[in-house]
């Protein structure tokens, strides 16, 4: 009934224990395989985990994981729009690299001053990102051209489209780095002291970044658009026959998910390197696939992947001070995602089967009936 | 409906809830405290000097730049009888996590601390600015300034330009070629020496020139079959020397090379030397070699007798910073006339364009 793929993505529901089971069984057997790597590699898995717990309580850390988190969190949102009505938006990366370059070629042109400022950088970074998903959309629905395709293409054109605006238009050399103009002073996102015992500041973008998560859950949850979203992502056919325009859908889809994209840089932006150069943190969409899996296209289940894969992020430093390579940082985020889904497809399964097996045993009851087979 | 989606919520966050408490159990029982906390600036009555280095992406074993780093570092180990503690980068990492880094090595007692490459430019002036006792010193980067840091800057166009001069004057088709693993500034200043060093040779000289990325894009330094493809088509083009200016990716110029029978020109290390390019010592007529490892050994050396010296030090070709090789004896008929240019470069007769 349910395909592989809706239960990936989160669109069916687990009931009780099996709920608090899945999640349970993939932390479990992601610290199995991760202590597995490191005893392999010759390091003491105890040590390991000690220095991540000792890491992440620091209030000084906690406030690194909020900052970094937030970006990880809009980009999971990003993609999780399109992930709800089956479209994958791979281009989230592109989106938002290129929307980061082009307002912050604005923002430091600083056209208008102060808080006006912010809000042209944040106003135009999202249009060009939603802009430039549009391209995606348009292709599909058009001509047919998989978005997964023509996403992975636009990444490439964005890449050098934002290199050659940044050479040839809004460029300024310092020492060996290239960048943009910084933005003035005062345009810049104020941080918050969120958390008590530390001097680093939280961005100013965690209260965007949740309000997006709200604004995520009602848009499709609550309204006749994400009912529809939500339709089309299980069945197009169905939606179709219930008068939803699917073409319409992609494209508003699209542009939706590259607006949010285009947010992606700005904690950065505004918060913390106030210009783009050649040291932009790049691959953040690709983050957000794996986040938006992680977290299952749950709001709450994103912002809990995101605050994880940024704790395991931060990390790495204290784990290479300990003679342990940053690469295992890597391996134990691949784990957690692989975990994620095998658990949950399992769970799936085994309920598929206990409900099979409950209802051959009512067909059993009257009459012989043959052995139930075992959901594949 | 309600239900399931409490208990869903309910899930979600104990997950992540268990990983950290299972983190958190696994070492009840360990008594050593891992890890330098970052707030801690308590640094140890050191009666020997620790060395924090923090590598650009790629780490040491790049084969390139963070290679020669940690060479000067090695040498300074067993040398000068330093500590040392090396941190790496994450690629797409955000300049608040490289500054944790250098912060870590600070605060955990490392003194001097040398970050490598241009990337750490603001990190390291925010952090220097942090830790005015400890001394910190930056690859590559001149616009990070503080009393207390140090900037190792290279004259990389003067180097390519002898380089550029000796491909001009190997060259019998007079058609050359330049492969830059990333289009960044840094490595314009490789390109321009080149092309400057070629046209004194031979003003008419036909120059290719090829980036294999565009930023934010960095894997040019590193991906051989990208450095292959670009080398191969400026060989066909006509091209019978390629200087490479593409970290790892320079393996695959070499390969190329050695394909169409034709000569290469290679960067940063003596890389007809290296064990790593003995397949390819034939075709490597001559490298540009930037001596990352004797700037950081330099200034350890420094440091240790306490005269480092704060602001920009300039290897360049007068200094020694940069040079270039001739094992192989593949240029010894010409090593007089470009060991002219280079007496004209350091007499300043002849100024080198860095763009």
């Amino acid at each position: 009934m349910n395909g592989f793929v809706d239960r990936l993505l989160g669109r069916v529901r687990l009931g009780g224990w099996l709920a608090v089971a899945a999640p349970v069984i993939a932390v479990a057997f992601a610290v199995l395989i991760t202590s597995v790597v490191l005893l392999i590699a010759g390091s003491d898995p105890v040590g390991a985990f000690t220095t991540l717990a000792e890491y992440g309580t620091q209030p000084r850390s906690m406030a690194m994981i909020l900052n970094t988190g937030v970006m990880y969190y809009i980009s999971a949102l990003a993609v999780a729009v399109g992930f709800r009505m089956n479209l994958f938006n791979i281009g989230v990366d592109g989106q938002y690299r290129l929307a980061a370059v082009v307002a912050a070629g604005l923002g430091g042109a600083a056209v208008v001053p102060g808080v006006l400022n912010i809000v042209l950088v944040i106003v135009v970074a999202v249009v060009v990102g939603a802009l430039w998903a549009a391209i995606a959309g348009l292709l599909r629905v058009y001509r047919g051209v998989s978005e997964v395709i023509s996403t992975i293409m636009l990444n490439a054109i964005a890449t050098g489209l934002g290199s050659w605006l940044v050479s040839e238009h809004f460029g300024v050399l310092t020492g060996n780095d290239l960048g943009t103009r910084p933005i003035p002073d005062d345009a810049h996102m104020p941080g918050i002291p969120l958390i008590a015992g530390t001097p680093v500041l939280v961005n100013g973008f965690i209260v965007v970044a949740v309000l997006l998560g709200i604004a995520y859950w009602v848009v499709l949850n609550r309204t006749r658009f994400g009912f529809e979203l939500r339709a089309t992502g299980k069945s197009e056919s169905a939606a179709v026959a219930s008068g939803v325009s699917v073409k319409k859908m992609i494209v508003v889809t699209m542009v939706m998910s590259g607006a949010v994209a285009g947010l992606i840089g700005m904690p950065e932006l505004l918060g913390a390197s106030y210009k783009y150069s050649n040291n932009f943190p790049a691959g953040l969409g690709f983050t957000g696939i794996a986040i938006a899996l992680l977290g299952r296209n749950n709001p709450v289940g994103m912002a809990v992947g995101a605050l994880l894969w940024s704790f395991l992020d931060n990390s790495s430093n204290q784990l290479q001070l300990l003679d342990i390579s940053k690469e295992i940082v890597q391996i134990m985020q691949g784990v957690v995602v692989l975990s994620v889904i095998i658990a949950y497809e399992l769970v799936h399964r085994y309920r598929i089967v206990a409900e099979q097996r409950r209802v051959s045993r009512e067909l059993a009851a009257p009459q012989e009936a043959p052995k139930a087979e075992a959901a594949a | 409906m309600l239900r399931n989606r409490v208990s869903k919520l309910a899930a979600a966050t104990a997950s992540g809830a268990l990983l950290m408490a299972a983190a958190a159990c696994g070492g009840s029982d360990e008594t050593t405290t891992t890890g330098a906390s970052a707030d801690a600036s308590s640094a140890p009555a050191a009666s020997q000097v620790k060395v924090g280095l923090a590598y650009d992406i790629g780490g040491r074993g790049d084969g390139s730049f963070n290679d020669a780093a940690a060479a000067g570092l090695d040498k300074a180990e067993s040398e000068l009888k330093v500590e040392k503690k090396e941190l790496e980068a994450t690629q797409g990492e955000t300049d608040a996590q490289k500054e944790e880094r250098l912060r870590l090595l600070a605060s955990g007692g490392y003194n001097p601390v040398i970050a490598v490459g241009f990337a750490y430019s603001g990190s390291v002036a925010k952090v220097a600015k942090e830790f005015p006792d400890v001394k910190f010193a930056i690859v590559d980067d001149d616009a990070a300034k503080g009393d207390n840091i140090t900037n190792l800057m290279f004259a990389e166009e003067q180097g390519s330009f002898l380089v550029g001069a000796a491909a001009a004057l190997k060259s019998e088709k007079g058609n050359v070629g330049f492969v830059g693993g990333v289009d960044v500034p840094l490595i314009h200043k490789f390109e321009a020496g080149f092309e400057a060093g070629a046209k004194a040779v031979k003003p008419d000289i036909k120059i290719q020139s090829k980036y294999l990325t565009q930023p934010p894009d960095f894997g040019g330094f590193g991906d051989p079959a990208k450095g292959k493809t670009a080398a191969q088509g400026m060989y066909d083009a006509g091209a019978d020397v390629v200087y490479q200016a593409a970290g790892g990716s320079g393996a695959g110029v070499f390969e190329a090379a050695k394909a169409a029978n034709a000569m290469a020109i290679g960067v940063d290390s003596d890389q007809a030397a290296l064990p790593a390019y003995a397949d390819f010592k034939d075709v490597i007529i001559t490298s540009m070699i930037k001596k990352v490892d004797v700037a950081v050994f330099d200034f350890l050396k420094n440091y240790t007798t306490g005269t480092v010296k704060s602001g920009p030090s300039v290897y360049d070709l007068k200094a020694g910073g940069v040079d270039y090789s001739t094992t192989g004896g593949k240029i010894d008929d010409i090593k007089s006339k470009i060991d002219e240019y280079k007496q004209k470069i350091i007499n300043g007769e002849i100024t080198v364009p860095t763009s």
